[in-house]
């Protein structure tokens, strides 16, 4: 996997390299855990065909590719998202508006696309078994797989929401475009998180029964279900703690309500994506070479 | 006996210039595994409550060195836990030294792990595709040698099936298919020679003879000792994580066959 073309000069006794990958590869011990991380990224680059066509290979498996398949995965969140309004409404006493509706959907969909991407993220090391113990590749393409799938399943809810948005008769404007660089982040996010379940999964193969509790609680604790600043000051905790809440916040901001979005919960948005994405690099990759001995 | 011999075919070249195809320099590979086959929160936790310890450390490659030319065909032996497999991962790049240094000239196919089965549930054409992004190959590249691979495994009929349906010799077949059919520099097998019929074995050996004879580098790791003395051209037998002995084929199997007590019977010799 060490295809580092600085090393081939090292070695005379072998013969240069021939194509255009540098095909000497040099095996050495890992200086504090971590395999030399140039020679790791560009081979990550060079299989990022290996991730997608595992991402297509997982939405095939699940009909994305017929007009059926892809009309479940919009009917299956919009019906939990109106589930999730007549509940919330409800227990509101009927004050809830279409724009609350716009903000819940807009929400749920980009809180699944985390939630998909973790939760299918904790099985591709383990589901990888035969070609973790066959091949040398960076296992990170597994989770990575996994936030591409997810982000492909949340691509149709996006035109959903976008009717939604029209029908509702909510302003557009120019700060919709703080969309982009948000949905980045998240996506940053997600993969962070998708690493860190991979990675832990292999240890203890029970926590894919605890996620679902996991997310639930996850999204409890989340601006989904509620406006953030509807929270009591006794729970403001549970938004400082939660890396999703600047994010979500943020996002119904520009989108629901067209403002532009607040620079310091964005600030704070882009930290947490930042810490969340490097720990669950450095926990994955520092671990990743263990894994053929541990499945 | 467990001194490591030098008279090698494959030590001669050493220090020819540009013709090695693998070297491993004082390697050593250890690593901590945990004694359940599937580790679980609870059973840690409970584990932890017992103050028992779950985790072990195995040492299985110690301070080994050798050389393969190119061209060369090396065969492995040794006794279950000798360290065959860390030896074949590490010179992969699955596995990283724990000290030492392994180089590999040349692009490597492997065939460790029996099957390419990725996922039961995709067809042998989507496991192939899949199975070879991984191992760094273009879709162009994989495009071009779909209709081979499938050929050579015979497989033509099944192929877009899911793999959930295909017998183990299917399997096999396959994944040595694959393994080959890569166009490698350097291949490394192991102990997957008896897949499939006897014809298939036949196929495949023939296979594996033509590589050599396109100067292709070959490391087998096998126990069928007789198939081992009749494609190598040196033979390194590993014994507890060490070199016990490298070199010439009919030399190191006669040591190893008399360290297992067994002679050169032919039930030794025969493809188990």
């Amino acid at each position: 996997m060490s295809t580092a073309s600085g090393t081939q000069v090292r070695s005379a006794r072998f013969r240069s390299a021939e194509d255009e990958f540098g095909v000497v590869h040099v095996h050495e011990p890992h200086r504090v855990g971590l395999p030399p991380l140039r020679s790791y990224l560009s081979e990550f680059w060079r299989r990022r065909a290996f991730a997608l066509e595992l991402a297509r290979t997982d939405l095939r498996a699940q009909h994305f590719n017929t007009a059926l398949g892809q009309l479940w995965l919009v009917v299956n969140p919009v019906l939990l998202g109106l589930t999730y309004f007549i509940l919330v409404d409800i227990v509101r006493r009927g004050s809830r508006g279409p724009d609350f509706l716009a903000h819940l959907m807009l929400c749920l969909f980009v809180f699944r696309f985390v939630s998909t991407s973790v939760t299918d993220g904790a099985r591709s090391v383990v589901g990888g078994g035969r070609l973790i113990l066959n091949t040398a590749f960076p296992r990170t393409l597994l989770p990575f797989s996994s936030t591409v799938a997810a982000f492909m399943r949340f691509l149709p809810t996006v035109v959903v929401y976008a009717i939604l948005h029209a029908v509702s008769g909510l302003p557009v404007g120019l700060h919709v475009l703080w969309v982009f660089p948000i949905l980045a982040l998240v996506a940053v996010l997600a993969f962070g998180a998708s690493m860190i379940a991979a990675a832990a999964q292999v240890y203890f193969r029970d926590l894919a029964s605890f996620l679902p509790f996991f997310t639930r609680i996850w999204l409890y604790a989340s601006p989904v279900l509620y406006y953030a600043e509807e929270v009591p000051d006794r729970f403001r905790l549970i938004l400082d703690a939660n890396p999703l809440y600047p994010l979500l916040a943020s996002l119904s901001d520009v989108v629901t309500r067209g403002e532009r979005p607040h620079a310091g919960l964005l600030a704070l948005g882009l930290a947490w994506a930042v810490a969340i994405f490097f720990a669950g690099a450095l926990f994955f990759v520092s671990r990743e070479r263990e894994f053929a001995v541990r499945l | 006996m467990l001194s490591a011999s030098e008279d090698a075919v494959g030590l001669a070249t050493v220090d020819r210039p540009g013709e090695l195809a693998v070297g491993v320099d004082g390697l050593s590979v250890t690593y901590r595994t945990t004694y359940e086959k599937k580790p679980t929160l609870k059973t840690t936790l409970i584990r932890l409550g017992r103050r028992e310890r779950t985790v072990r450390r195995v040492e299985a490659l110690r301070d080994v060195s050798f050389a393969v030319p190119h061209g060369a065909v090396l065969g492995i032996v040794g006794v279950n836990g000798a360290g065959k497999s860390t030896l074949m991962r590490t010179i992969a790049g699955i596995l990283p030294p724990t000290e030492g240094r392994v180089v590999v000239d040349g692009r490597v196919s492997t065939l460790l792990a029996l099957g390419i089965g990725f996922n039961a549930r995709l067809s042998g054409r989507e496991n192939v595709l899949l199975g070879g992004l991984a191992a760094g190959l273009t879709r162009e590249e994989l495009a071009r040698k779909h209709d081979e691979i499938v050929e050579f495994a015979e497989l033509e009929d099944v192929i877009d099936l899911p793999m959930r349906t295909y017998s183990s010799g299917m399997y096999g077949r396959l994944a040595f298919s694959v393994a080959v059919n890569m166009e490698p520099d350097i291949l490394l097998i192991d102990e997957a020679l008896s897949v499939g019929d006897a014809r298939f074995k036949k196929k495949s050996f023939e296979k594996i003879r033509s590589l050599c004879d396109q100067a292709g580098t070959i490391l087998i790791v096998s126990h069928a000792l007789r198939t081992v003395r009749e494609l190598c051209s040196e033979v390194l037998w590993l014994h507890q994580g060490q070199v016990a002995m490298h070199g010439n084929p009919d030399a190191v199997i006669e040591s190893y066959a008399r360290f297992l007590e067994i002679g050169e019977s032919d039930l030794a010799l025969e493809d188990l």
